[in-house]
């Protein structure tokens, strides 16, 4: 039986326990077609389910606790990865994860806000929620990516830098800023993927490149709905309708011009199935790769230049 | 007057039990002294007792900062476009069009090329009672214009920030605001041309953590509050009481964020010698 269920889930699980119900009686009553009967309805019901998600039920598929994380991806991948670590000025950050990688025959670097399973783990990855040595390390492998024309790619997971004491007395804000400045001319292809969730500032201090990519099931933008619920509704109550106001899901986006590109994820969600979502997201990033590795490094940081610079809506 | 509109609002709500006779007067929040209006001004808005920076706008700076009549704005009729038709308790356009109306701007920043002490500088200016000097798409258009401004003409930047943060109304818009700021600033920065930063209070969340972190000198205004997150929500996450001067401008010079805190009397001047220093002919 599946962990982890969301509410808007519970009908597709109740039925399929019905079915596995059944299946125990199988070889003593004759009710292959009942059983087959029951497969299709689930079927139909998961499409009905997940083809129509509510932009709330995406940001919660997007916080999945089975979702792949960035290491994940590294492993299913991958070969050879080598981890780097530390900013060589206070610390290694848990939270933020890079290294040197070989994707079939193209080396990257491979940077990625870094969630936990369990409360250990995630305490140890402080939730994904980086302090400013992880923005500082992940600047660090970047200007080493671009010393020997490496390209970089980036995954992005995170509910937010993290607001502690310690991350504004080292600069949480300079760290994040440096980078939005140094990525924008870097000089070597980066790819972005948003595969979990793109919260704001934490996410975007590591969110500039070339190619700007969502799993379809995740959330990027300004805050949080349960943030921005406390905010202008003053409760937390509104985090469905903050959601929805916010326009905040892959499709949005894509809309609103600000990605480039939507990878679909298995149905059900990414982590219904790891390898297939990896397997994807692979075949799209050497795509990329290859469509950018025909433009020269000064015209790279033109375009992204332009790129970021269409964005906005106002009226003149 | 424009102004005091504004002081008004932000004085306390105890203080305005008090209220001061025929709203000549306003209070120091810091000192409690009561500072007729003229007097603030000749003042710059600072009080004469305690040194207390009363928060100002972008009308103001302006006003004490550039030589007489040597500034021109641009890009004055710039408005928000409300992208996501975005609505909480009320619609955003309705709180545009009010905030406009009320404040008598057209959005949370002033921007546009003067002279200070005769030397040409491209500028902008914040404005904290426009939605609380929040960054949307036309802060951020406004500060990339203005910045392609001095990089055409060749000739500094200073940036006055004073900001809650991204808009959240404009939702991811406001956030590649960030990025479409420090990209210039990078193009900026390549072309050898300076980038004056100044802090005032409140500077936090996405303005910190783009332009206003990136100036070759970074300056701020004497007790400003600079920070990533606010101080209710960093509060929030380790369960206690932050520590007397947190996130001020006295503890971010203590790390090692900014340059030096100038006190307002001497902003132009300092400006002005920071110009002198940086100007290549
Ligand atoms: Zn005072």
């Amino acid at each position: 039986m599946a962990k982890n269920v969301l509410d808007f889930e519970k009908p597709i699980v109740d039925l399929e326990n019905k079915i596995d119900e059944m299946r125990k009686y199988e070889g003593h009553l004759d009710i292959a077609d009942e059983i087959k009967v029951l497969e299709e309805k689930v079927n139909q019901l998961k499409y009905n389910i997940y083809e129509n998600l509510t932009r709330w039920q995406k940001v919660q598929l997007a916080r999945h606790p089975e979702r792949p994380y960035t290491l994940d991806y590294i492993y299913m991948i991958t070969e050879n990865f080598i981890e780097l670590h530390g900013d060589r000025l206070f610390k290694d950050d848990h939270a933020i994860v890079g290294g040197l990688a070989k994707i079939d025959y193209a080396k990257v670097m491979i940077i990625g806000h870094q969630k936990g399973r369990d409360t250990k783990s995630n305490l140890f990855r402080n939730f994904g929620m980086p302090n400013p040595e992880g923005y500082r390390k992940a600047l660090r492998l970047m200007k080493l990516a671009e010393k020997f024309n490496i390209p970089v790619f980036t995954m992005l997971d995170t509910p937010g830098a993290y607001p502690g004491l310690e991350a504004e007395e080292r600069g949480q804000a300079e760290a994040i800023a440096k980078n939005l400045l140094e990525m924008s001319r870097l000089k070597v292809p980066i790819i972005i993927t948003i595969i979990g969730e793109g919260a704001s500032g934490g996410a975007l201090g590591i969110g500039i490149g070339d190619r700007v990519l969502m799993l379809q099931n995740t959330w990027y933008s300004v805050i949080s709905p349960e943030s921005c619920s406390s905010i202008l509704w003053r409760s937390w109550d509104y985090k469905e309708q903050a959601a929805e106001s916010l326009k905040l899901t892959a499709e949005d986006l894509l809309e609103q011009g600000i990605i480039d590109r939507i990878i679909p994820e298995p149905l059900g969600g990414a982590h219904k199935d790891h390898h297939l979502m990896a397997d994807t997201l692979k075949k799209v990033l050497l795509e990329e790769l290859n469509s950018l590795r025909k433009i020269k490094p000064e015209k790279l940081v033109q375009n992204r230049l332009e790129k970021f610079g269409k964005m906005g809506v106002y009226v003149d | 007057m424009a102004w005091f509109k504004r002081s008004k609002e932000n004085i306390s709500p105890e203080s305005r039990k008090t209220d001061l006779p025929d709203g000549q007067w306003s209070k120091c929040e810091d000192c409690g002294e009561i500072i007729h209006n003229k007097q603030l001004e000749v003042n710059l808005w600072m009080c004469p007792k305690c040194q207390y920076h009363f928060r100002i706008g972008s009308d103001q700076y302006i006003s004490f900062i550039f030589d007489k009549n040597s500034f021109k704005e641009y890009d004055k009729k710039m408005r928000s476009g409300d992208p996501l038709e975005f609505e909480d308790t009320k619609r955003y356009k309705d709180r545009i069009n009010a905030t406009i109306k009320k404040s008598g701007l057209n959005d949370a920043i002033k921007t546009g090329v003067g002279k200070i002490e005769g030397q040409k500088a491209a500028f902008a200016c914040m404005d904290f009672g426009f939605i609380g000097g929040s960054m949307g798409s036309v802060v951020g258009e406004k500060i990339a214009r203005i910045i392609d401004v001095a990089y055409e003409d060749k000739i500094p930047l200073v940036i006055i920030s004073q900001s809650g943060g991204a808009r959240m109304m404009e939702g991811a818009f406001s956030l590649m605001q960030m990025a479409k700021t420090s990209a210039r600033l990078a193009r900026h920065a390549d072309a050898k041309l300076p980038f004056i930063s100044v802090l005032t209070d409140p500077t936090t969340g996405g303005v910190t953590a783009s332009y206003a972190m990136l100036g070759d000198v970074i300056i701020a205004e004497p007790k400003a509050l600079i920070g990533f997150a606010g101080p209710r929500v960093i509060r929030q996450t380790i369960g206690r009481d932050l520590p007397e001067g947190f996130q001020r401008s006295e503890f971010l010079l203590e790390n090692g964020f900014i340059d030096f805190i100038v006190n307002r009397k001497q902003l132009k001047e300092k400006l002005s010698h920071l110009l002198f220093y940086f100007n290549s002919n």
